[in-house]
């Protein structure tokens, strides 16, 4: 049975305030132009990564990292409030997969994976945050690389 | 990607494919590459099949079949990370720094 992640967070935080969810009756839908192998694919992770000497998150940071799409194993380490990050840090393809996108690229796959990619803390209580400070940042990111698609890979 | 199916039929992004892991393993398990590999390859692969918005797509693949158990600890009380204290970060900091930084 898939974990139910609303009820464990009210279980989680159940003396704040209740967490008021993003509901959204809508979908928003661009469709694809052009096949995966002819496309810019842009990828983005919520998983607290950052770079070489990046600086880490603090609570309610809802600042972003670029990272550049060679980064090697060893320029990479983790930050974040949700999730426990020994895995990660031991093998960070198994939430940021860089070196197997980086294969499915040579291998024709995508078309080209957008440099550098990115990365954020997902642990961000304001959802307000998010919507008018994070994602349009990220969005203009996406605008100046020419993406075509992304790719986001929570933690 | 996802691993949390109720949060993402409640925010309904266009495209989605859950994977039923642990948080931290959106994209497979670690040390296994061909895992890892099948996972975003069907993954990358619902850019083109996904045709209705707001679709998820569940991929088959089980965490550990013969234990489940990890399904009840998840982002419960007693599985939280703890974070490292101030000063651990501080020497993280330090010795992030010490390998990569430019010279003052």
């Amino acid at each position: 049975m898939p974990v139910a992640y609303i009820p464990r967070t009210r279980e989680l935080y159940s003396e704040f305030i209740p967490y008021r969810w993003v509901v959204n009756d809508t979908v928003p839908w661009t469709p694809l132009k052009k096949p995966l192998r002819k496309s810019r694919l842009a990828f983005i992770s919520s998983g607290g990564v950052m770079y070489r000497d990046q600086p880490r998150w603090h609570r309610e940071d809802a600042s972003f990292r670029r990272i550049p799409k060679g980064a090697r194993r060893d320029e990479l380490s983790f930050w974040h409030f949700g999730y426990h990050t020994k895995d990660a840090k031991e093998d960070p393809n198994c939430v940021f997969p860089l070196e197997r996108l980086r294969e499915l690229e040579s291998e024709g796959v995508i078309g080209e994976l957008c440099d550098p990619v990115f990365s954020f803390m997902g642990g961000v209580y304001s959802a307000r945050k998010v919507r008018t400070e994070l994602a349009p940042a990220l969005v203009d990111e996406l605008k100046r690389a020419h993406a075509d698609a992304f790719f986001l890979v929570p933690a | 990607m996802t691993s949390a199916l109720d949060i993402t039929r409640t925010v309904k992004p266009p495209r989605a494919v859950f994977l039923n892991f642990p948080l931290g393993h959106q994209t497979g398990k670690p040390h296994e590459p061909e895992l890892q590999r099948r996972i975003l390859l069907d993954a990358l692969g619902a850019f083109e099949t996904i045709a209705q918005p707001g679709t998820i797509v569940e991929l088959p693949y089980v965490w550990d079949p013969n234990d489940r158990s990890w399904e009840e600890r998840d982002y419960t009380k007693g599985w939280m990370p703890v974070p490292p204290s101030a000063q651990e970060a501080d020497a993280d900091d330090a010795e992030r720094r010490a390998r990569f930084g430019s010279p003052a």
